[in-house]
């Protein structure tokens, strides 16, 4: 058991010799034997051999998922086919699926990167581990499964689907530990509680290992009331791995990285600086000790920051934050940076405001002009003209505090926001010169 | 106390004409309105015969509108009248949010004042009513 926590608590500069050596390595390995790298490298004027410290990979190339689509299915592979064991692919919806490859080694490192879900859970060789994401090329269900047979626990492969069966198992068999979406929790638990069951008392479960969607915190409170257990939030994506590259402890309060295997940078989506710990910004990935497929500087485009100091559990390993959207939604005001989601922060701490709210940007004597339009809540006593003014202040410099740019806010008639599919379009940009 | 509906609109144009439209629609007879606005939005006072009529066919039309308990006062038609009655509610010196006139049925002017809180409007009704001035109910209204 204590071998596999070790690692958990090694000294930070420890861990960073072990990340610059794993770096260096990867860095190489990718100039040498994917041309790809060689190309991106060479055109960047960046010099592999050169890295001397992890501040030194600031002058790599980045690489996005167009350049994983780019060289599908197998040109990153860095190692000869024979010893790949395994493949995984993103859904590809939106075009050209990513291949990732997995030796035997990665496979046992994305094993122990996911049993440390367990271990945070508290979790050892006694737990019964329900895995119900989807087996097959999606990343969730076999992470989950490598992960349970590394800690030694009992894995349970329901794969996703048949939510009566779901129930009929946790029920009867003890599972302790349930790996899902935490959509598909959700659905668990209520049809759980619509067949007359009290999955809170019926259940036996300790805690949730649920990712691969972003879920709010009363959404896990409800979660967390109904099933009488403890979601723990796991990151991950299938083009640096999958589940497991960071995973929220029992405190609850960021995801531990698994930084003997991930490097992990935030920068600026605009212009590619290195942001200071705290800083909000995009998730920067460079494997450690990828084999088949190691990554350079790959742009996840999830916004999140690292939380800055130690967490209260005494592991070593830095946390990120839980994420703060995409930054395909982020917007640059004025020269800043704005999220949707540091908005709807700001707008859920006033109860008088619905969670009806649209962006609108304007250019007025040449600048940006941006209008926050939002209903109230239904039961808002809007009789007083002077407290709706008070109100739209209050918000207004709310706002100004929390993004560091001025928004005006504009109290509107129900349903002006237009609604699709029962989501509101979040941004209109009728700047000038702005597509 | 009669029965005041509010109505929050914003400053767009037409807007206020349509919402006039919906309540004409309704059968909705209205005896005063008046308004307050800044340069985003307004906050329209509607005294009508049927508010909870005006309010459903309003609200069934995605416009936000509520129900707002008021005094209206009847002035006295002499002279100093409506300075009589302010110079009451003076001396109770009670919180009061807004007040606007209109005339009912040609001649009788009526005061509609909101009050702060419950408490404040039933402590003016009282004294209002000592010193012989008339509340009007929703049935003088109609
Ligand atoms: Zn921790």
């Amino acid at each position: 058991m204590s071998r596999k926590q070790d690692i958990l608590t090694l000294p930070h500069d420890e861990l960073e010799a072990k990340q610059l050596q794993g770096v260096k390595e990867t860095i190489v390995a990718c100039y040498e034997n994917v041309p790809f790298y060689k190309q991106l490298f060479d055109e960047a004027g960046f010099d592999p051999y050169k890295v001397e410290s992890l501040a030194d990979l600031k002058d790599a190339p980045f690489t996005t998922k167009q350049d994983l689509r780019d060289n599908y299915p197998y040109k990153l592979f860095a190692v000869p086919m024979s010893e790949v064991k395994e493949i995984h692919m993103s859904s590809g919806t939106m075009g050209v699926a990513t291949v990732g490859g997995y030796t035997q080694k990665d496979l046992e490192t994305w094993g122990e990167c996911f049993a440390r879900g367990i271990i945070y859970a508290n979790g050892d060789q006694n737990d019964i581990v329900h895995v119900c994401y989807g087996y097959g090329l999606f990343t969730g269900g076999l992470g989950a499964h490598y992960g349970g047979l590394w800690m030694d626990s009992t894995v349970i492969p329901m794969s996703a689907g048949n939510t009566e069966r779901q129930i009929k198992v946790l029920k009867e068999m003890g599972s302790t530990i349930l790996c899902c979406t935490p959509s598909y929790a959700m659905h668990i638990a209520d049809t759980a509680l619509e067949m007359g069951l009290d999955p809170a008392k019926d259940f036996h479960l300790r805690a949730g290992i649920h990712g691969a969607e972003p879920f709010s915190d009363n959404f896990r409170a409800d979660l967390e009331k109904k099933l009488n257990y403890k979601v723990l939030d796991v990151y991950g994506l299938t083009e640096t791995m999958g589940p497991g590259v960071a995973i929220e402890c029992w405190e609850q309060d960021g995801l531990h990285l698994a930084e003997d295997h991930f490097y992990a940078e935030i920068i600026d989506p605009e212009t590619g600086e290195v942001l200071p710990d705290g800083e909000w910004g995009e998730l920067v990935l460079t494997t450690v000790d990828r084999e088949a497929s190691p990554v350079v500087r790959y742009r996840t485009r999830d916004i999140t920051r690292i939380i800055p100091g130690q967490c209260a559990c005494g592991r070593t390993h830095r946390r990120i934050d839980r994420l703060h959207g995409r930054t395909d939604d982020m917007l640059i005001i004025r020269g800043v940076n704005v999220f949707p989601s540091q908005i709807e922060d700001v707008m859920k701490t006033v109860p008088e405001l619905s969670s009806w709210y649209q962006v609108e940007l304007s250019t007025v004597d040449h600048l940006d002009r941006v209008t926050l339009k939002v209903e109230l809540e239904p039961d808002y006593q809007f009789d007083e003209i002077a407290a709706i003014e008070r109100l739209q202040k209050d918000v207004e410099s709310k706002l100004k505090s929390a993004l560091s740019v001025g928004l005006k806010v504009k109290i509107v008639e129900p349903k002006s926001i237009p609604r699709s599919e029962g989501k509101a379009k979040r941004v209109v940009d009728l700047r000038e010169g702005v597509k | 106390m009669i029965e005041q509906i509010t109505v929050f609109l914003e400053n767009s144009e037409g807007r206020l004409a349509a919402m006039c439209r919906t309540l004409a629609d309704a059968g909705v007879n209205m005896s005063a309105l008046s308004i307050a606005d800044t340069a985003d939005f307004g906050v329209v006072r509607i005294i009508a015969d049927n508010p909870r009529k005006a309010v459903e066919a309003l609200t069934g039309n995605d416009y936000r509108a509520a129900i707002t308990n008021v005094a209206a006062i009847a002035v006295p038609n002499e002279p100093g009248g409506l300075a009589r009655l302010l110079e009451t509610l003076d001396s109770l010196k009670l919180n009061i949010e807004y007040g606007y006139c209109f005339s009912l049925q040609g001649d009788a002017a009526v005061d509609v004042l909101k009050f702060r809180s419950a408490d404040a409007a039933s402590e003016a009704a009282d004294t209002l009513e000592e010193a012989g001035f008339r509340l009007l109910s929703q049935e003088d209204l109609a």
